[in-house]
């Protein structure tokens, strides 16, 4: 983005836990220069002035989930050059897209106890079943490195460097042993995309896929792997809907292992 | 807006509005109505989409509850893990001591830290000291704001090595964890967590020179109690008006009810009304628990229990992310590893209940599960919930007093009054019933 002026940023929430906005606020040693650079206009976790659009860079925290919400987010996108989503509420749906897979009518009535007052829709979507998106950044939560990588391609006009292979070449190049292979511990990272570093099998768990499913990932030989490993045909549903149940690779294999 | 215009003028009705409330966590709104110069209605709204956590939580396995129920807040991740991992091993019959205890407690002291520094120096404090965010703020108090931030990376950085990540750690299980990092990663924290012991005594300093907003109430605090130590996760429910009772028997002593005023459930305690949790209250009720350098500056500096001034919970705050240090340190000062990253478990069919203290306050949970280890029923009770009634008592009450305020400082006064309960939208809204009005 070339200007004199600096660049404006904002951040903006739908149906989510804040735990990716707050990676934001994370970057403890990198906020004060974030601060310098650009003109954080929009932020209400931090700030109580609201700047008015148009924005330079807006970040989407969330899923759509109300009605109103399904109307805001095209606000979002006319008030914004480039619209970039943070985390798996944003980019598929969210844990709350488990509602997806179920009657959202039933819900209601096992949390609230006037439920006339619910408003809600029927499903949790991500935001590009809505409005363009510019950039997708994945994970619950986010990586905050990864976040400052976008931020500064955006900031100076090239492509973030965001690799969409798996978790295990993650594993490979930190030298983790397998944990499947090691101790056969079932684990999502083949199909998984990378970001977290190979955070769980480094703590001799196996990855539980909350970065999403990888660019073309194999569900099916996945399945069949933890099927081998001696995992019910239940369980293997529920691995794969979990905070990216909605997200296309991973909602048919849970869908044909289900209807099967 | 006039910022002269005063409200208090002879049979003058006005409202304060602020429509999306900053510097909290989640999505709300206040709103005070004032008629003849009487404060006819305040109202804390949340408008917090509902998320449905305990709905899908059903059908699901017992040791995913700790990942899953991490999601509802991303800023107490450890309070939704500790809680339902001790829900569970207390459906089992399986309690976790010894080194696993210790190490427990040693990630929720890292959340205490990360959150409360959070808190009080980057959502409450540019309130007392008159700035928009911490980002005005920083221009006139570059060092202070640089020191905070350290001090939350202490805190985030004991969530990791715990837990493999700050925000929703990966590594907290039912009855225990899946790995115990090495003991030179521990020892490594110790000198940082020296540093973080000074700072946050500063912070205390700092915080205990601020301005307070004259208001003092009497609540019923409600806390954790543990006779042995300043209670994290584990103890028994107590008052200051003498309540005492297992975590379990809960919702005996508590409910719902619905308020006219605000078309809100809200959680009360049955034949008492409404009650006060969070820092303020363990304060009050275990304060002869904390080391005794809290105890000293809090002395010294004129904050001794009770403080009923909802304003000087930063100051409590303060003191407890002393607490925090002071009790890192301490487990790291004596740190034993476990010989087991987790107890064993005998999965069998029945209901268990789990409590702790959040930063925010008791977090309580309540789960049946099948004799598989299946999920059938869960009930989750966050603290912004508990807090809500008095939040709005204390707004009415408030208000009242200071209907003379020009009311562009009333309204931010209100806000700052919210932000006292550092208020998690995001977690009590899966809970609260939503009044939404969309203009
Ligand atoms: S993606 Fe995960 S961490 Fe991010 S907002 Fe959603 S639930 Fe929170
Ligand atoms: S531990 Fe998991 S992510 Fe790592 S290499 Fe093995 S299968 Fe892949
Ligand atoms: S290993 Fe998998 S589940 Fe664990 S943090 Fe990484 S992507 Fe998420």
């Amino acid at each position: 983005m070339k200007q004199t002026k600096k660049p404006r940023i904002a951040v903006w929430k739908f149906a989510s836990c804040d735990g990716c906005q707050l990676s934001l606020l994370d970057c403890e040693d990198e906020l004060l220069d974030i601060v310098g650079a650009v003109e954080i206009a929009y932020f209400p976790e931090a700030s109580r002035a609201f700047g008015k659009g148009p924005y330079d860079i807006s970040l989407v925290e969330g899923s759509i989930t109300t009605p109103h919400d399904a109307e805001r987010i095209h606000q979002v996108r006319r008030l914004s050059k480039v619209l970039i989503t943070i985390g798996a509420c944003a980019t598929a749906g969210g844990i709350q897209a488990l509602r997806n897979f179920a009657e959202v009518e039933k819900y209601i009535p096992m949390v609230y106890a006037s439920p006339q007052y619910i408003e809600t829709l029927k499903k949790s979507t991500p935001i590009n079943e809505h409005v363009f998106v510019d950039f997708e950044l994945r994970g619950c939560p986010i990586n905050k490195y990864q976040l400052l990588e976008v931020f500064n391609a955006y900031l100076n006009g090239r492509k973030p460097n965001v690799p969409p292979h798996s978790v295990c070449l993650e594993c490979k190049l930190n030298g983790n042993a397998c944990v499947m292979v090691a101790h056969g511990t079932p684990c999502l990272g083949p199909v998984t995309q990378a970001g977290c570093g190979a955070l769980c099998p480094a703590y001799n768990r196996g990855c539980y896929g909350c970065f999403g499913p990888k660019e073309t990932p194999n569900p099916t030989a996945m399945g069949e792997w933890l099927s081998q490993m001696g995992m019910s045909e239940e369980d293997i549903v529920r691995s794969f809907r979990t905070f990216n149940a909605y997200a296309e690779a991973f909602r048919r294999e849970s869908e044909t292992l289900e209807y099967r | 807006m006039n910022t002269s215009q005063r409200i208090k003028q002879k049979g003058r009705s006005d409202t304060l509005k602020v429509d999306y409330l900053a510097r909290v966590e989640g999505e709300g709104s206040l709103f005070v109505k004032i008629k003849d110069n009487r404060v006819v209605d305040a109202k804390f709204k949340i408008f917090e989409p509902p998320r449905f956590f305990e709905a899908f939580l059903r059908g699901r396995n017992y040791y995913e509850a700790p990942d899953i129920t991490a999601r509802i807040c991303g800023i107490c991740p450890i309070a939704y893990q500790m809680s339902s991992a001790q829900a569970m091993e207390n459906a089992f019959g399986v309690k976790v001591e010894g080194p696993l205890r210790e190490l427990r407690r040693l990630i929720y002291c890292g959340e205490w830290i990360q959150s409360h520094a959070l808190h009080v120096y980057m959502l409450h404090a540019p309130d007392f000291l008159g700035y928009e965010s911490v980002i005005h703020m920083a221009k006139d108090y570059g060092e202070v704001v640089k020191q905070a931030l350290q001090l939350k990376k202490i805190g985030n950085e004991l969530m990791q090595l715990v837990g493999g990540r700050d925000i929703h750690p990966i590594n907290v299980a039912v009855g225990g964890f899946y790995y115990i990092p090495p003991r030179e990663r521990f020892l490594a924290m110790a000198d940082k967590l020296k540093w973080a012991r000074d700072a946050a005594v500063e912070m205390v300093k700092l915080t205990a020179g601020f301005k307070f907003p004259d208001l003092e109430r009497e609540y019923e605090f409600v806390a954790l109690h543990h006779p042995a130590e300043y209670a994290i996760a584990e103890g028994r429910l107590v008052s200051t008006s003498g309540l005492d009772i297992d975590i379990n028997e809960y919702e005996n002593y508590f409910e719902e009810v619905h308020v006219e005023h605000s078309n809100a459930l809200q959680s009360v305690m049955k034949g008492r009304g409404a009650y006060k949790v969070g820092p303020l209250a363990r304060y009050n009720l275990n304060f002869k628990q904390l080391p005794p350098s809290c105890k000293r500056l809090a002395k010294e500096l004129g904050f001794l229990p009770p403080v009923k001034n909802p304003f000087k919970s930063i100051v409590v705050r303060s003191l407890e992310t002393l607490f925090a240090c002071e009790e890192a340190l301490r487990i790291i000062g004596n740190l034993e590893l476990p010989e087991a990253p987790r107890v064993e478990l005998r999965v069998r069919a029945g209901t268990g209940y789990g409590c702790t203290e959040a930063p925010r306050g008791i977090c309580w949970h309540k789960y049946t599960v099948d004799e598989k280890g299946i999920i059938r029923f869960a009930r989750i009770v966050p603290p912004t919930s508990q807090n809500q009634k008095t939040m709005e008592e204390d707004l009415r009450e408030y208000v009242q007093k200071h209907l003379d305020l020009p009311k562009e400082r009333l309204t931010w006064e209100c806000e700052q009054a919210l932000r006292n309960y550092d208020p998690c939208i995001s977690c009590a809204t899966h809970f609260l019933k939503l009044e939404i009005e969309w203009e």
